[in-house]
């Protein structure tokens, strides 16, 4: 072999190598504790640096023209659970949402109850985690209006929001701490789009953090459970995703 | 040790080195960046092609879900977009994407941010990067273009110098696609949007800061691709070193002596 063409040889030879390298590479570390545990330490950067830039600040509201005109409903779209199915055909006339765990005075709070307390309507934005975005109205009580009503224990650090769906085997549940749970757009919406908040929507409530990603927003709100840590709770991660895919807890990004 | 300037300027030299000398080309500040921005690049590309995966899809504006009409539809084979061997990982997971990318995001952003900083004050964006008037002149730049196509490349001290094209493609990268990126990356996060409104109406919305990362990605691998050629054709031994160990052999000129 002359000179020039090894040497092209070689280098494209080395750019295969190289490139199969990282493949697997990236693949092993991937799969290695001690390097996704590094990389877990990003989330909570993200979370102290972004709540250092927005504080409280709102999430932003859109006007009535800018909404999607269809929403996409995604994830559980219904629910197979019998319980919920006997409410569902009666409207939910006879269900109520519980509140209990770390609080002064566990409630249980009929859907008449929640439509009965002062209301918040807002037309934000819904970002999933796979990319998309779909703008809608939800309407519903305020999360730290339910709290207050409950009274919370000094040593409840996070509301656990249990869910009626099952998605892939185990049942749905999210949590939020309190930073989210009382911020002003943090409600329980039972009404989306000047209707009825539809089943593919999580019927009869479904909960609205909006400063963070759509798989935290839990529908099929059953129980709020207020617990001082998330440790011994399913996967003790904090939600069905958190246990079952790794996704970060904290979804502000 | 920063004592190294970026590029000796032929003019502020008593003697102007000669074709065939070695001369100290890049500082190792820009040679740590360039080696942490390939790693850090290449990663944050090939964990993006996941992520996109999950939604392969690109709209203008604040929302687009399937439902509405996207600009771009990247078609699937065998259910993805883009290919196991483009990806990190290689099998379908966003969460391990997303994993790669929010950590490494990390590196390039404050890696960005500091390399122009050190660059503002010690210099080497206005003395090195900083496009001269008269290299503006549209006969200038066709002058390079024409040098380029022939595979001209400057000989001797003149080789020290970025030309035209050369400042156009790394001012492109520094202070516009990776910029671009990292603010289109935030403009994503539904809590920055409450907290930064600003980035949000500056890039018109989520999905459409969606859509310039996208294209912002995009650019970086044309620009990944050129550059790679032009190493290759100036010689990539040399142009290796020089990244490697700052030190540069200013290229002969054809009747000088080897």
């Amino acid at each position: 072999m002359n000179g020039p063409i090894s040497r092209r040889r070689l280098l494209g030879a080395g750019a295969l190598g190289a490139g199969s390298l990282i493949l697997s590479g990236c693949d092993k570390l991937n799969s290695s504790p001690g390097f996704r545990s590094l990389l877990q330490g990003a989330e909570g950067l993200h979370m102290r640096s972004q709540r250092l830039i927005t504080g409280d600040a709102l999430a932003r509201e859109y006007s009535e023209a800018e909404m999607s005109p269809l929403f996409r409903a995604n994830g559980s779209t219904s629910v197979e659970d019998s319980t919920y199915k006997r409410h569902a055909a009666t409207g939910f006339s006879g269900w109520a949402l519980v509140v209990d765990g770390l609080v002064k005075q566990p409630l249980a709070l009929p859907l008449s109850a929640l439509q009965a307390m002062p209301q918040r309507t807002q037309i934000t934005r819904h970002d999933c985690v796979e990319g998309w975005s779909a703008i809608g109205k939800w309407q519903g009580p305020q999360l730290s209006a339910i709290l207050a009503k409950a009274g919370l224990l000094p040593t409840a650090r996070y509301a656990v929001l249990h869910c009626a769906d099952v998605l892939d085997g185990s049942p749905y549940y999210e949590s939020i701490d309190l930073i989210d749970a009382f911020h002003p757009q943090t409600i329980l919406a039972w009404r989306m789009n000047d209707k009825m908040l539809p089943i593919a929507h999580g019927a009869p409530l479904r909960l609205r953090v909006e400063r963070q990603l759509g798989y935290k927003q839990a529908k099929y709100v059953m129980r709020i459970e207020l617990r001082n840590t998330l440790a011994g709770l399913y996967g003790g991660s904090g939600g069905h995703w958190e246990d079952n895919r790794d996704y970060p807890w904290y979804a502000g990004i | 040790m920063m004592a190294t300037d970026e590029v000796i300027r032929p003019e502020t030299q008593p003697f102007a080195p000669q074709g065939g000398e070695l001369v100290k080309r890049h500082s190792i500040v820009t040679r740590i960046w360039h080696w942490i921005n390939v790693l850090t690049v290449l990663i944050m590309l090939m964990s993006g092609l996941m992520i996109f995966n999950a939604h392969p899809r690109l709209y203008w504006g604040e929302f687009g879900a399937n439902p509405d009409k996207a600009w771009l539809e990247i078609p699937e084979t065998n259910g993805v977009a883009f290919p196991g061997w483009v990806t990190i990982p290689s099998t379908y997971s966003l969460a391990d994407a997303r994993l790669w990318h929010l950590a490494f995001a990390w590196v390039l952003a404050l890696g960005l941010l500091f390399y122009l900083i050190w660059g503002l004050v010690r210099g080497h964006i206005i003395r090195d990067l900083h496009i001269r008037i008269a290299e503006w002149k549209p006969s200038h730049i066709w002058q390079d273009i024409k040098e380029h196509a022939a595979l001209r490349f400057p000989t001797g001290a003149a080789a020290l110098n970025y030309n035209v094209l050369q400042k156009l493609a790394y001012c492109g990268v520094l202070f516009v696609l990776l910029p671009l990126i990292i603010l289109t990356g935030l403009t994503m996060s539904p809590n920055l949007n409450a907290g930064l409104t600003v980035l949000l109406d500056l890039f018109g919305g989520r999905q459409s800061a969606r859509s310039l990362h996208f294209i912002a990605a995009f650019g970086l691998v044309g620009f990944f691709l050129v550059h790679i050629t032009m190493v290759i054709l100036a010689g990539p031994i040399n142009e290796l070193r020089s990244m490697i160990t700052g030190w540069y052999r200013l290229p002969r000129d054809k009747g000088e002596a080897a």
